[in-house]
């Protein structure tokens, strides 16, 4: 594949070798010549075994409101169009290899790996440097989407263990709207590490809804990076929800590259057991008169230990930006952890930015007051518990999504409002 | 009904009650007044199961039971009420969602099926005419961001939906103008009959002139030093709580 890839598209060739080569020197850098041979003898063995999935394994594991959504499936980091179904005539679903090598070209060659740009990772390089059975999607100019779009990454993990790394680059054209959905399902008892990175380049008048949804086992381990540029005046919208999973980190990038571009990032995480949880997320003015909002909440429950870093950049030539930033995180147990750090760089000097954070227990004037009124303790701290996240909950637009997700979190608070 | 003896409290080791002594019986309606600070609010806490508050000495046997001995949900269960000073702002969760959850879970507590739907919904409609609230105010979270009055009628407006035997009204009328009281007091008459009781804790007379109690006791510095009929109330009204605490000073020899 690497060879073919050389052959025919020398740019992306380029990319790769570059990308391995940062990939090679943060190795060394972060855990030496060893690690990264364990890693490479892994990713050789893994790679390319979707085989032994089957459908029934899918149709277990399938979203609410898949009837009417296209289905994007990946198996251990590579595209299965077997799975998949585009219900969507209007969306044009290729190999990344394909679409480098077609009319997409230009696009493909401009976007995709963007998000080294912000992310000089050893992991993001990773991806990047054994990019292999990725998708390229392309929502052209003025396409209306209206089913939105399932994408599954899914990790099976019953005969060895895995390393896989999905990549896909979506493409939504000029006055185009779509909504994507994610989710990370791992089945089988072996250890598993999804290394996954997507890139979404969104042009004028465009606008998007993105919803991730984490409610994996708790042995997998998932870093997943999303990577948006926002090239002309356009509307984003997402909600990043995270419920169970081994060491989970989210890298959520939003490069605001022009005018009056506007951008809302949602995020609840309600960990418990031994589960790891990072929020990374970066919002980047590069032009003026951008508006950003960014509310992520945290329920932290056992022993679970969270993290989230906030970035906001304010370039020079981004005067009038609006950027708003709030964590609130409520910890249920002694033995759960956060850390929040919002962190702004300002270069511009006719701004308006906002950010805060806090870390507290449930108030316990709310508890007494419910507790009065007849409802017992546990059942108390389960509805404060969904008051809180409530605020979050409300973004997540897809209905079937939503209702999805409020049974996933009363499952959890073994509790459902009457 | 309830029997409060010698009931001491503390809060973070500061005595607060200092030997209460009240006995309320079925079908009366009882007024504890009193200056700031003379504990009114801390007994209304107390009875209702704040943990805040450690109880030193005393009981308070409530229907033939134990009540310190009960968590404050079981206290609810056995139909004990408080109607908040200040009922708490819950972003997030709208009243119609609370109070349906409370009332069930009170009925679970009984030995009852849950309310269905159709039966649940025809108590709401009564209890909001009752209340004059609207479909509105109980579809926003709860609290939140309702003025002083609304907060006060959905007090009152819970306590008319979980129909408890004993309702303790925590100054209920303090922050409400005229109109308000009268909604709010009117609420509470209609509640009232022979078989429960209420305590109404309150700084000023003027609610007493819309629910009229049988007795009023003055609490002061953590005791009640006197008590008297609706005519003390008149009477603390006209004179100020000053002659309550040189009568008690001078009985003291202080």
């Amino acid at each position: 594949m690497w060879l073919t890839t050389a052959l025919h598209q020398p740019e992306r060739m380029q990319l790769h070798l570059s990308a391995r080569w940062a990939f090679q020197v943060q190795s060394m850098k972060n855990g030496g010549i060893h690690g990264l041979v364990i890693s490479l003898i892994k990713i050789i063995s893994s790679r390319q075994k979707k085989e032994g999935f089957s459908k029934t394994d899918l149709d277990g594991i399938r979203l609410p409101g898949h009837e009417e959504a296209n289905e994007l499936v990946f198996v251990n980091g590579i595209y299965a169009s077997e799975f998949s179904v585009i219900r969507s005539k209007e969306l044009v679903v290729q190999s990344l290899e394909e679409a480098a090598g077609n009319e997409n070209k230009e696009i493909v060659a401009l976007h995709f790996g963007h998000s080294s740009s912000l992310l000089k990772d050893g992991i993001n390089a990773l991806n990047t440097a054994f990019v292999h059975g990725g998708i390229f999607l392309n929502i052209k100019k003025g396409t209306v989407l209206s089913q939105p779009v399932y994408i599954y990454t899914i990790t099976d993990a019953r005969r060895e263990s895995v390393l896989s790394q999905p990549r896909s680059l979506i493409y939504i054209g000029e006055n185009a709207q779509a909504e994507l959905v994610e989710t990370y399902v791992t089945i089988g008892k072996a250890d598993s590490f999804t290394n996954q990175v997507m890139e979404v380049a969104i042009e004028k008048d465009a606008k998007v809804g993105y919803y991730k949804i984490q409610n994996d086992r708790q042995q997998a381990n998932l870093v997943s990076t999303t990577h948006f540029r926002q090239l002309g005046k356009s509307y984003l919208h997402t909600v990043t929800i995270s419920l169970n999973g081994g060491i989970v980190r989210n890298n959520l990038n939003v490069v605001l590259e022009a005018d009056h571009c506007e951008a809302h990032l949602y995020g609840l995480y309600f960990m418990g057991g031994d589960s790891h949880i990072d929020n990374h997320t970066i919002v980047d003015n590069v032009m003026p008169n951008c508006f950003s909002n960014e509310l992520y909440k945290g329920v932290m429950a056992g022993k679970a230990a969270g993290v989230f870093n906030g970035k906001i950049f304010v370039r020079k030539d981004a005067q009038k930006t609006n950027a708003y930033q709030s964590n609130k995180n409520i910890l249920l147990s002694a033995d759960a952890s956060v850390n929040t750090k919002p962190q702004l760089e300002i270069f511009a000097d006719d701004v308006k930015c906002s950010h805060g954070c806090t870390v507290g227990q449930l108030d316990e004037d709310a508890l007494f007051y419910l507790q009065s009124r007849g409802v017992p303790a546990p059942i108390a701290q389960s509805l404060l518990v969904r008051a809180f996240a409530t605020d979050i909950l409300e973004h997540i637009t897809p209905k079937a999504i939503h209702d999805y997700v409020e049974q996933l979190i009363s499952q959890r608070l073994e509790y459902d409002l009457p | 009904m309830l029997k409060i003896q010698n009931l001491k409290a503390s809060v973070e080791g500061k005595a607060i009650l200092k030997g209460i002594d009240l006995e309320i019986k079925a079908g009366e309606v009882h007024a504890i007044m009193g200056p700031n600070g003379s504990g009114k609010s801390t007994l209304a806490s107390v009875l209702a199961g704040r943990k805040e508050y450690e109880v030193t000495e005393g009981s308070v046997e409530y229907l033939g039971k134990d009540l310190l001995e009960l968590a404050p949900e079981e206290r609810a269960g056995e139909g004990l009420f408080l109607a908040f000073q200040y009922p708490v702002e819950i972003p997030g969760l709208t009243t119609t969602n609370f109070i349906k959850t409370a009332v069930n879970e009170i009925r679970k507590y009984r030995g009852e099926a849950p309310l269905d739907a159709v039966a649940f919904l025809k108590m709401m409609k009564e209890k909001m005419a009752m209340m004059n609230i609207g479909q509105s105010l109980l579809s926003r979270p709860l609290n939140e961001g309702f003025s002083g009055g609304e907060k006060k009628r959905n007090e009152v407006f819970q306590m008319a939906m979980l129909q408890p035997k004993m309702a303790i009204l925590d100054e209920t009328d303090s922050g409400l103008d005229i109109d308000a009281i009268r909604i709010v007091a009117n609420g509470v008459n209609k509640l009232r009959n022979k078989d429960n009781a209420v305590l109404v804790v309150t700084h000023y007379q003027r609610l007493l002139d819309y629910i009229v109690p049988d007795f009023v006791h003055v609490l002061y510095n953590g005791r009640i030093v006197k008590s008297g009929t609706k005519e003390l109330a008149l009477e603390l009204e006209e004179k100020g709580y000053d002659f309550i605490k040189n009568e008690v000073n001078v009985g003291e020899g202080v």
